[in-house]
């Protein structure tokens, strides 16, 4: 008896094989459900972040601090500039405790942090899904010689260092927006992945029936693409984007945490991680908390993006 | 096959010099004067404008790119008469700093970076590859469902929070392990182990679960395959079924991504370099960085550029080997 050769599959542009079958309806709609609360989670926890950003002046009104505020008095010149008091220096005035040296207030610098980190996030995530679905669905849609340029160029782009060449750019960058700055260079280097994903797609919707019909009865380009195909991405991009939004988060930190990206004193998680790396033995609390913040941040928005892969892209595929 | 190589080798250095024109480009805008940079403090004028005849910076861009671009493949002799060095094949250029030739600085580096990759991989190879396995065969049950949330937990965690909490746990409160320095592996394989282990971890949580993710939907994608069926029905033992006709295909994609992850990685990881102060590549880059040292900054982005493209190359081939349909795309 011979054992038949295992085939290769034709992994390749995210074509997935079969579509697995449920054990059963009750055993799905339990898995389904788990999943949600999951995402439930997750959403409660952006919900939670985006809140205390946008009411971070509102907030820190009522805790009477500031974010950029040095307060002198509360640390101690004896200990080399450590917070007086337990726990970092939590106290009534300072609810989670100041940084040393400086006695910034840890509380405030958290929210306006959050500001930061989610309009970073947020404005490059809006950037790449524009610029990645108009590229994307231009080069599977026209094909040819259009598809082979931008494809291409997405190719350069991805064979990029990324994270190295954003930083080299960001340090040549001298008396420019940080903010805007950070939002268009990690754009630059994120866009091919959606890009990619949404040309997959693209490619293959362009000959469902109801596309050539509309072909057929003398619809425009434009309106094919808006019309027809567009729609049936919304539900691949919205999983991607979302999935690409820890990414871009942790890429902030990781460039503030550098020193390339936020500078001071705007406040940002990386930038604090950065400083109170050097007290992690003796401040915990100062490194724990902007920690704390990221993890949640980057979970949440992982846990919403898994389970809207499984709502609305039930076969699982990746890019 | 032969002309797909061809074609892929052409595009491959294709790539390589439009990347190394746009890093070149993005440091000619740098506002320093590296002239300046090299000369030191206290520097005369007329040195200054020495330096930059000898590092040849008065040329216009263009010909200065085909120095470069040149001197890599072919050597070239900075400056003229008695200050002429020769700089041999591949030229890179001398750091600013230190004097030093950049290709030797990477070439030092390199090492600690390839061992901190490796070491990490096959790590997160088999937590990842294992985790998503069992998973998958262990579909819909609580095993299932602890691993897949427990590795995006995992893999939320801040690279700085895993490192440091590694770092004091295991080095500062139980005393087990050293502060880890990089030891070469020849010269005590042991000491290797034991100083990158710490780092190893770090980078391996970090990408665990985007493994076990994969290798998860992909096992349970290919154990639904007729032929997985098929071999069930001749009666094979589930060990050979899952081991043969299930696992071998379902880690194809695996892979791949463990190619292109290990081609970003090669050239340092900037990070984990940074808080454990390895002395790899990414750490060479990152001090270079503080001190505007400019042709080490551009050496170890084009060796980085290098690494990705060369690792997507192999990773194609390899496609293009298993699977003919590739080689016509």
């Amino acid at each position: 008896m011979t054992t038949p050769l295992p085939t290769a599959p034709a992994e390749g542009a995210g074509a997935p094989a079969a579509a697995e079958a449920p054990a059963s309806p009750w055993a799905l709609a339990l898995h389904r459900l788990r999943r949600r609360k999951a995402a439930l989670v997750g959403a409660g926890i952006i919900g939670f972040f985006v809140l205390a950003a946008l009411l971070a002046p509102v907030l820190t009104a009522i805790s009477g601090t500031r974010p950029d505020t040095v307060d002198k008095k509360a640390i101690d010149p004896y200990l080399g500039g450590l917070p007086r008091g337990s726990l970092g220096g939590i106290s009534s005035h300072h609810w989670l405790g100041v940084e040393p040296l400086l006695g910034r207030d840890i509380f405030a610098r958290l929210l306006y942090g959050a500001q930061i980190s989610l309009l970073v996030a947020f404005s490059a995530a809006l950037l790449i899904t524009l610029i990645g679905t108009v590229l994307g669905i231009t080069a599977g849609y026209f094909g040819g010689r259009i598809d082979a340029l931008i494809s291409r160029f997405m190719d350069v782009m991805m064979s990029f260092p990324s994270l190295i060449f954003m930083i080299a750019l960001l340090s040549v960058a001298r008396d420019v927006n940080r903010v805007v700055l950070l939002i268009g260079v990690m754009s630059l280097f994120s866009w091919p992945y959606i890009a990619r994903v949404v040309r997959g797609q693209t490619l293959s919707l362009r000959h469902r029936e109801y596309v050539e019909a509309a072909r057929a009865s003398g619809t425009g380009n434009a309106r094919i693409l808006f019309g027809e195909i567009l729609p049936n991405l919304t539900g691949t991009i919205v999983v991607y984007v979302t999935l690409a939004v820890p990414g871009l988060i942790g890429t902030e930190a990781a460039l503030s945490f550098l020193g390339v990206g936020i500078r001071p004193p705007t406040p940002s998680w990386g930038q604090m991680i950065s400083d109170a790396v050097l007290y992690y033995k003796v401040d915990p609390m100062f490194f724990i908390l902007p920690s704390a913040c990221l993890f949640l941040v980057v979970l949440a928005f992982t846990l919403v993006g898994d389970a809207l892969r499984d709502a609305l892209d039930p076969k699982g595929s990746r890019a | 096959m032969i002309g797909y190589l061809l074609r892929r080798l052409a595009a491959m250095a294709a790539t390589l010099l439009i990347v190394c024109a746009l890093t070149f480009a993005v440091f000619y805008l740098l506002p320093s004067d590296p002239a300046a940079q090299f000369c030191g403090k206290d520097c005369s004028t007329e040195r200054i404008e020495l330096v930059r005849q000898q590092l040849g910076l008065a040329d216009p861009l263009i010909v200065q790119f085909w120095h470069y671009v040149r001197g890599i493949f072919a050597g070239q002799t900075l400056g003229t008469g008695q200050y002429a060095v020769q700089c041999g094949f591949p030229c890179f250029g001398y750091s600013f700093q230190s004097a030093q030739p950049v290709w030797a600085l990477m070439m030092d580096r390199l090492p600690t970076s390839i061992s901190l990759a490796l070491g990490a991989a096959t790590l997160w190879l088999l937590l990842g590859v294992g985790a998503g396995v069992i998973s998958a065969l262990r579909r819909g049950t609580w095993i299932d469902r602890t691993l897949m949330i427990g590795t995006i937990g995992i893999a939320a965690l801040p690279v700085y929070f895993t490192a440091m909490i590694l770092l004091y746990l295991v080095v500062t409160v139980a005393g087990i392990l050293p502060y880890p320095r990089y030891i070469a592996f020849g010269e005590n394989p042991v000491g290797w182990i034991t100083n990158l282990i710490l780092p190893w971890i770090t980078l391996a949580l970090l990408n665990a679960a985007i493994y076990a993710r994969m290798t998860r939907n992909s096992v349970i994608e290919t154990m639904a395959e007729p032929y997985v069926r098929t071999a069930r029905a001749k009666g094979l033992p589930e060990r050979r079924v899952v081991g043969k006709h299930g696992l071998r295909p379902a880690l194809t994609p695996v892979a791949t991504m463990l190619g292109m992850d290990l081609g970003g990685l090669l050239a340092g990881a900037l990070i984990t370099e940074s808080l454990f102060s390895l002395p790899g590549i990414g750490k060479l880059f990152a001090d270079s960085l503080n001190k505007s040292d400019q042709p080490v900054i551009m050496g170890v982005t084009l060796l980085a550029s290098f690494f990705i493209v060369t690792s997507n190359l192999v990773v194609d081939l390899v496609y293009a080997w298993i699977d003919p349909r590739a080689r016509l795309s």
